[in-house]
């Protein structure tokens, strides 16, 4: 195998820290934030979300010659759709509690703005692996600020981690913080993330200075 | 059900979708363009104007489409690919109509129309419709209630926004981060309407 070149390390890198698409750009909370209230539904979503995504930029960086540019948005968000209805037959027909427990949240991966961003961004200019790379880390990057916010979520708000008990968590010791399953909770705590991250950036680029 | 029960049913519909069940703050649509929009009230309020419009437009002819074409058909895995270009279809011609008869109205709106086909709010309202088997006169009701709702969280959030212009937040919260904060505490507002509304 061919050593990963300076130029695709940079890529990873981007999508997975310096451009982060939760905590730098801010673009395509919606559809996974609402169902960070269980750790086991944010990964089946994120898992949806890496496929939808990196796949969708490989093919729209297939067909970026083809593409007439003045309706452009209208195949890329096609081409979006196709993936998502793979994703969503799929769960209906062999897991439908997670199905119907995800809602139109599935659905709603077509309009998460990540992923319309970056086909415009990178897909659209750069070969087919290149904008797969980019894909797939982007979707990583933002998979792994997501599961963070979900772990914190279940693990304050409900004591548990996974459906699973956690040592003085799900103890009698530990009151329940119901806030944190409820909506506020995913702003409080996307929102301290995010304060975070950027803080840890900030302080970094201060000292490469 | 008869016309009285149909009325009350998608009176509680738009009242619930306007406070109780807001679909930005407790179901988190169309964050964002709240997120990225929200600085100045009077862009919050083309955009907000805007969704209204669009959402209780496009959850109707999504309604009709659903029901008459792919509900018969049994396509209902094609809903997604069909609600897009409905949307997307009636944006442009929205944008189309408004700039011919009302330039005035096109400058202030004008801007904002091509980035409503990408806010999942309208997708995520028509795909909720579906999901919870509203009759017509319910996702009349569904729709505007929604709409109105975005735009009252947008609203109150542009006005917050503006009086902390001038304040001082520490620099990992800049933007995003104390938005944020703000939208949850707006949502702990909104579970207090919780109660206004009873058998929902």
């Amino acid at each position: 195998m061919r050593p990963i070149g300076a130029e695709n390390r940079k890529l990873i890198a981007e999508g997975l820290w310096q451009n982060n698409p939760v905590f730098k750009q801010v673009l395509g909370i919606c559809s996974t934030l609402a169902v960070t209230n269980l750790v086991l539904n944010t990964v089946v979503m994120c898992v949806a979300l890496i496929f939808t995504r990196s796949l969708s930029a490989f093919t729209v960086a297939v067909l970026r010659t083809l593409t007439p540019r003045n309706i452009r948005m209208m195949v890329e968000t096609l081409i979006i759709a196709f993936y998502v209805i793979i994703v969503d037959i799929l769960l209906k027909a062999y897991w439908p509690e997670m199905s119907s427990s995800l809602g139109p949240y599935v659905g709603l991966i077509i309009t998460n703005c990540i992923i319309m961003g970056r086909c415009e961004a990178c897909a659209n200019a750069n070969p087919s692996g290149r904008a797969l790379l980019d894909g797939l880390f982007n979707a990583l990057g933002y998979s792994f600020v997501l599961l963070i916010v979900a772990g914190l979520r279940e693990l304050f708000g409900m004591g548990t981690f996974l459906g699973l008990t956690v040592p003085y968590f799900s103890g009698p010791y530990w009151d329940k913080w119901i806030i944190m399953v409820m909506p506020p909770g995913a702003f409080f705590v996307l929102a301290i993330v995010v304060w975070v991250f950027r803080s840890i950036q900030t302080a970094k680029e201060n000292k490469a200075k | 059900m008869n016309i009285t029960s149909q009325m009350s049913h998608a009176l509680v519909v738009f009242v619930s979708a306007i406070f109780t069940q807001n679909i930005l703050l407790s179901y988190f649509l169309g964050l964002c363009p709240f997120i990225g929009v929200s600085r100045e009230v009077k862009t919050s309020f083309g955009l907000g104007l805007a969704v209204i419009f669009v959402m209780t437009s496009t959850c109707l002819l999504n309604w009709v489409a659903y029901q008459v074409v792919l509900e018969p058909l049994g396509l209902h895995f094609f809903r997604f690919i069909m609600f897009i270009i409905i949307i997307a279809a009636f944006v442009q011609f929205v944008e189309m109509v408004i700039e011919r008869y009302s330039p005035s109205l096109y400058q202030r709106l004008g801007v904002f129309l091509p980035l409503i086909t990408v806010n999942c709010a309208i997708l995520g309202a028509s795909l909720f419709m579906v999901i919870r088997d509203y009759s017509f006169v319910a996702t009349v009701g569904y729709g505007l209630g929604s709409g109105i709702g975005w735009f009252l969280a947008i609203m109150a959030m542009a006005g917050i926004r503006q009086r902390l212009a001038n304040e001082r937040i520490p620099r990992g919260l800049q933007g995003p981060g104390i938005t944020l904060i703000i939208a949850g505490l707006m949502a702990l507002a909104f579970i207090g309407f919780t109660g206004v509304l009873q058998g929902n």
